[in-house]
């Protein structure tokens, strides 16, 4: 049997810091960052989310110890996500109406 | 199965459990998780075209939409993140005692999983509850009841239009609903395979189904880590409430 099995330890670790940036996207949230720059405060937000969800996916999911084919279908989803995001806001972007209102 | 029984080199590896298509456990084990994960693959771009509709109408209708999520009731949403990022935790744990075989842990484990997803659910229809009280709820969805927000309580800024507001409405109840509904799914699935674990068809050999279902509950979990920000904490720099 080659499956990995994750010790529980590792589990708590990962709940910990789950809660963690949990607490952080809170805080930071009430924090007025936009003199950084403009959207710095959904930037962050964003950044935190994407950091617990490769967290959990990794984990949780036990990811970081499965097959690389389980790793190209991660990996193909997140790609075909970002070509629907990409496309569609460029399409926006160069219209007359715009993204702006 | 008969085929297999007479071939002898396969005869010691022979599980009640494995269908006659696979060689043996592993090879069924791996599939399984393939399986699932090529179907939350879809899930993404199920959920990824929501989060495509939010991001363009939110940088259309920024201002409205920094307004209409300061009304939302930041400490539900962030209680319901972390009852949910706990139950993701002990969904793991059910999972780990699968694969040890021990029963006991295991349908314990699964049946407080259960209970945190119940309790999101619980917590996410006190919220939908306010927002019929406040006549929030986008649209005439419930007839005789049409989306008429108090201006007073929205401070509406400077260039942003009920419609706008309304339109955060319609995807925060899209959004949430959809997940929502998977959790309703979720649940299902796990009071299904405590029903299973009780009986002790789960062991090291043969557990699957809770790895697979595992998988299922912590991407509705990863759906919420996204949710939780965008929805409820967007404008909350801004000052308001």
């Amino acid at each position: 049997m080659s499956e990995h099995i994750v010790q529980r330890k590792v589990y708590f670790v990962i709940f910990g810091l789950l809660m963690v940036f949990t607490l952080l996207t809170v805080l930071a949230a009430f924090k007025d960052l936009d003199n950084i720059f403009h959207g710095a405060n959904t930037v962050l937000a964003l950044t935190i989310a994407v950091i617990k969800a490769t967290l959990v996916t990794l984990y949780f999911m036990h990811v970081r110890y499965s097959s690389r084919l389980i790793w190209v279908i991660v990996i193909a989803g997140i790609f075909w996500l970002g070509i629907m995001f990409v496309l569609t806001i460029s399409d926006y972007m160069t219209r007359p109406s715009g993204l702006t209102p | 199965m008969a085929v297999s029984r007479i071939d002898s080199h396969t005869e010691h590896e022979t599980h009640t459990a494995l269908a006659h298509h696979f060689d043996n456990m592993e090879q069924q084990r791996e599939a399984g998780s393939i399986g699932m994960w090529v179907f939350l693959a879809q899930e993404l771009m199920f959920f990824g075209g929501l989060f495509l509709a939010y991001s363009i109408f939110r940088a259309k209708y920024a201002p409205a939409f920094a307004a209409a999520s300061n009304h939302l009731d930041i400490r539900l949403g962030a209680t319901n993140t972390v009852v949910l990022i706990f139950s993701s935790l002990t969904m793991a744990l059910a999972v780990y005692y699968a694969q040890t075989g021990k029963r006991r842990a295991q349908v314990l484990f699964l049946t407080i999983t259960l209970v945190l997803g119940l309790t999101f659910l619980g917590i996410k229809a006190v919220e939908y509850r306010q927002k019929y009280v406040d006549n929030l709820i986008p649209g005439n969805l419930i007839p005789g009841h049409p989306f008429n927000p108090n201006l007073e309580e929205l401070h509406l800024p400077v260039g942003a239009s009920v419609a706008n507001v309304e339109m955060f409405y319609w995807i925060y109840f899209a959004m949430t609903g959809l997940h929502a509904l998977h959790m309703i799914i979720g649940v299902g699935i796990i009071a299904w395979l405590i029903f299973k674990a009780r009986k002790g068809v789960f062991t090291p050999e043969y557990h699957s189904p809770v790895e697979i279902s595992g998988l299922y509950w912590h991407f509705v979990d990863i759906i919420w880590i996204f949710l939780f920000p965008l929805l409820y904490l967007l404008g909350r720099h801004l000052g308001g409430e």
